[in-house]
């Protein structure tokens, strides 16, 4: 129960949480100068969207589930289980961030999805 | 260079750095964490603990150094393109996961399993013949 909880929030509050930094970045705009100055002033900008704080936070939350998981478990296996994430991925960049998903697109998601099922099934 | 295929060099370039850095940063927190055993985090002090043997952990950083190399790359290719594509393209990551569980952990990794990180490759070709970008810019 404490595994499937932990689970839950490295993929729910990891994916909540790369639509809210996504989402900050769109308001940000497009890097277009990678000279260091022109990063760290990129940086600061970001930091007062406050999608940012939100999805960092959310992150944050992720990753220490993340910690705890791994603790316990392999890699290998704790990784793609996290994958799930994929298809509230696509669904979140759909709707809440306005973005075309085609089916093409879809198809992959979907191919990776049983690809990271089947991945969970070969457990020893 | 058109505009379009710089877009798409710069695109490639950094999701390239997220597959590195991603896993690489999953593999030794994974590594640290098993040294440093089961977390029990059902108590405050258990919680305290958990936390003080993470941030003294040198390995630990380690990871946390190659997933925040990794969250520049992505914060930087989220400025552009969408998160819906950024997001299955960096899926093989899960590929280069397996292959360094496997041979800095020496976890065991089932043909099953081998199987299973294919069929997501094959969905990361899928996904990189759609258009990096779908939205206006603003």
């Amino acid at each position: 129960m404490r595994e499937i909880i932990l689970y839950l929030l490295i993929i729910g509050a990891g994916t909540g949480g790369e639509l809210c930094v996504s989402r900050a970045m769109k308001v940000v705009g497009e890097v277009k100068d990678f000279r260091p100055a022109a990063l760290v002033r990129f940086f600061a900008r970001a930091l007062r969207v406050s999608w940012m704080w939100v999805g960092v936070t959310m992150m944050g939350i992720a990753f220490f589930s993340l910690l705890a998981v791994l603790s316990k478990e392999n890699v290998s296996l704790v990784v793609p289980v996290t994958a799930l994430s994929y298809a509230a991925g696509a669904l979140g960049g759909k709707f809440f961030l306005g973005e075309k998903v085609t089916r093409r697109r879809w198809a992959g998601v979907l191919l990776v999805c049983i690809g990271v099922a089947i991945v969970i099934t070969g457990r020893r | 260079m058109k505009p379009s295929s710089s877009l798409h060099f710069k695109t490639y370039l950094l999701i390239f750095l997220m597959v590195i850095f991603g896993p690489l940063g999953n593999v030794l927190l994974g590594k640290g964490m098993k040294r440093i055993g089961a977390a029990s985090m059902g108590t405050t002090p258990g919680a305290i603990d958990f936390v003080s043997h993470v941030v003294t952990s040198g390995t630990i950083w380690l990871g946390i150094g190659s997933l925040v190399t990794f969250f520049v790359a992505y914060m930087l290719v989220l400025s552009w393109a969408d998160y819906s594509y950024v997001q299955p393209a960096s899926s093989a990551a899960y590929g280069m996961v397996a292959l360094l569980a496997h041979f800095m952990l020496r976890e065991v990794v089932t043909p099953t399993r081998w199987m299973g990180v294919l069929l997501i490759c094959l969905g990361v070709l899928v996904v990189g013949q759609t258009p990096p970008r779908t939205t206006e810019p603003r």
